[in-house]
């Protein structure tokens, strides 16, 4: 089982009346609630965070991309991933990811992901997300109707940069470049691990197992809700022929550890609430710009009960469909409602590693990217969830499938003894 | 090429244009005029056609990608393949050189089609076209918005939208319905995202057309004061209608007083 901590960097001082008075974290969301000098701390915490993940033996620290989101702070996750592939040095740093239609060219992504390979000695995990409609088409202008063709078309330009061993020309669609040679080249031969985030889309998992990548839904409805996703992707891997290697799939899930139960309901609802009520207050409007879901997963879904099901809790986006869901559903969900529907899984460490165990049998999946902070958590208890997870959680789950299957798409880093050694201390 | 007449004397025939299937409609005897529709596509010929049918012979090609149409709008990349799939289908369809109607973006795309091919169009009636961008009175975000809203954004007139937009005729099958008007979303996206301005201001002075420019009073999509910035633009001579009571489809709102600006300009 790889156990991985994955950060937000959610602005954690949105006002206690942010759902009523504001219609929208995303796209639109109020530039005057943002004060850069509380920024500067919350930036410095979120990465002694991820550092503190490390240095207590997760398998990998991730970070990710969002735009004009006041509960993900990271527009260039490679900024962050740059700075922690100096300051750490076990984990792997999975960067969930960079969304390729974005990138002009989309050789920059090549560029910086193979910067950030050699930088780390080899730890990078590379995920192509194609982006949320609020991140792509809305705070970026992309059109919802190219935005997938122009994905593909620089994934293929990108394992080509990675690939040759010759400059080459591209001549494509959306991008001509007449001379393609990267410098620097990935470490890890032929190139880092893919993984592609995603909602419930047909086509992205026929995708990840055509061209053999993993798999990871980020959905932020916690694992009773993502049952149904999950099982049409099994059952999509089993209609073409694929092993069901559960290191194949990566599943997010928000989780709250103390000594006791009672502990943990008191210590977590706070940045619960906050993450729920104010962070997913995404407005329904920007949910599904037309183009954005193809018609052939439209049509997948008219005919599928199972991705019917998935649609419900992930549609367009994960963050979006779910909030949309909110909206349109009476009013967000109250701490009660959060813990009994698996959003948040909370409990003494036994607790919390018996419904993480059935988690990951019954959505099976071999890596858990775990939210240990989230919300307005404030540093010293995110230090807290983090440590009681790795101590008391950690040695309960980390055995689980581990005898059973191989990971193949795990990152392959230069052997310790012949990595940089400057004095990090 | 296919044909069939149906029992209003509505001839229904199918032309290719990259390699795809687009659904033409004529009706009527005499001059041919050509009209362009905008978002949403036109799924039912409608009473304005009919009317204009009793003087022209009114022809309608559905846009790729738009009812009607195959989802051809998958393989147009930009505004020149925008352009040309346009030309093709004009030619197509019977109706290079004839007088033309275009509307919302049926509107932005003929009066392209004007400034980069004269001869292939006569005389111009645009209905609120898109096309310009202007900072000092920007479009609202005609995409972000949900359905009920979006209705509301499209036509002035209670039950307008309905009328026009429901499933055609001959669709029985409300979910192949529902995919198709998605369908035809997409492919107004495809041409207009963010929203619309393709560069045509640079290009307005190649129009030496003469223009209708119709406007709908009410438009909450595009405001009726554009009408004058593609009227200054316009090097051909221009003419402007405001409809009362009329929002941005405005053809569909108030059939009976464009039909009357129309026959009024084309008859001249």
């Amino acid at each position: 089982m790889k156990l991985m901590y994955f950060h937000l960097m959610p602005y954690m001082d949105l006002p206690e009346d942010f759902a009523e008075k504001h219609e929208s974290v995303w796209v639109d969301v109020d530039s005057k609630l943002f004060d850069p000098r509380k920024a500067h701390h919350m930036y410095h915490d979120f990465i002694s965070e991820l550092e503190h993940a490390d240095a207590v033996g997760f398998d990998a620290i991730c970070v990710n991309e969002h735009h004009s989101n006041a509960y993900g702070m990271m527009p260039s996750p490679n900024l962050l991933a740059s700075t922690l592939a100096r300051s750490t040095k076990d984990a792997a740093i999975c960067v969930m990811g960079n969304s390729l239609a974005l990138y002009n060219p989309p050789t920059r992504v090549a560029e910086e992901f193979a910067m950030l390979d050699c930088l780390s000695g080899g730890r990078l995990i590379a995920g192509f997300p194609v982006g949320t409609p609020m991140d792509t088409c809305y705070a970026y202008g992309q059109n919802p109707s190219q935005l997938r063709q122009r994905y593909h078309e620089a994934h293929d330009l990108i394992m080509r940069t990675w690939t040759e061993t010759e400059p080459f020309a591209f001549n494509g669609r959306f991008n001509q470049q007449r001379y393609v040679n990267p410098w620097p080249r990935p470490l890890q031969a032929p190139h880092p691990p893919v993984w592609i985030p995603g909602g419930g889309a047909v086509e992205t998992w026929r995708w990840c197992a055509d061209v053999d990548y993993v798999y990871a839904y980020l959905s932020y409805y916690g694992y009773l809700a993502g049952q149904a996703t999950m099982r049409g992707f099994w059952e999509e891997m089993e209609n073409l022929g694929k092993e069901p290697n559960p290191f194949r799939a990566a599943f997010l899930q928000f989780v709250g550890v103390a000594e006791t139960e009672q502990e943990a309901l008191d210590l977590y609802r706070e940045p619960a609430e906050y993450f729920y009520n104010r962070s997913l207050k995404v407005s329904p409007k920007y949910v599904a710009p037309p183009g954005y879901m193809t018609e052939a997963t439209l049509r997948a879904r008219a005919q599928s009960q199972v991705a019917k099901l998935a649609g419900q809790t992930s549609g367009a986006d994960a963050a979006g469909a779910g909030a949309a869901k909110i909206e349109g559903g009476g009013g967000p969900p109250s701490f009660e409602e959060m813990v009994e529907k698996g959003f948040v899984v909370i409990g003494s460490p036994d607790q919390v590693a018996e419904k993480l165990t059935t988690a990951i049998k019954d959505l099976h999946f071999g890596n858990l990217m775990v939210l240990l902070q989230y919300g307005n958590m404030k540093r010293d208890l995110a230090t807290y969830n983090t440590d009681m997870f790795a101590k008391h959680v950690r040695p309960q789950i980390e055995g689980i499938f581990e005898d059973e299957w191989e990971h193949h798409w795990w990152p392959k880093p230069m052997p310790v003894a012949e990595r940089a050694t400057e004095d990090r201390s | 090429m296919s044909d069939s007449t149906n029992s209003n004397g509505l001839k229904i025939s199918t032309v290719i244009v990259n390699g795809a299937e687009h659904r033409v409609w004529e009706k009527g005897s005499g001059k041919a005029l050509g009209f362009l529709p905008g978002l949403g596509g036109r799924p039912r010929w409608l009473p304005l056609f009919d009317a204009l049918s009793e003087h022209y012979r009114v022809i309608v090609p559905s846009l790729p990608g738009f009812p009607g149409a195959d989802p051809s709008h998958l393989s147009i990349d930009d505004n020149s393949d925008w352009i040309c799939a346009c030309l093709d289908l004009i030619e197509e369809a019977g109706l290079t050189g004839a007088d033309m109607i275009g509307a919302c973006l049926g509107g932005s795309l003929l009066a392209d089609i004007a400034a980069h091919s004269p001869k292939s169009v006569g005389r111009l009636a645009l209905i609120a076209p898109f096309g310009l961008y202007r900072n000092a009175e920007p479009l609202p975000d005609f995409f972000a918005q949900i359905f009920p809203e979006q209705k509301k954004l499209l036509c002035h007139r209670e039950g307008a939208f309905d009328e026009a937009f429901a499933a055609p005729e001959d669709s029985n099958d409300k979910e192949e319905w529902d995919i198709l008007r998605y369908r035809g979303m997409e492919a107004a996206a495809r041409y207009l995202w963010p929203f619309g301005d393709r560069g045509l201001e640079k290009r307005l002075h190649r129009i030496t057309q003469d223009t209708l420019l119709v406007w709908g009073k009410e438009d909450r999509i595009i405001p009726p004061s554009y009408a004058q910035a593609f009227a200054e633009g316009i090097a051909g001579t221009t003419q402007i209608e405001l409809i009362d009571k009329a929002g941005h489809l405005a053809d569909v709102d108030q059939p009976d007083a464009v039909e009357k600006v129309l026959l009024e300009y084309f008859n001249v």
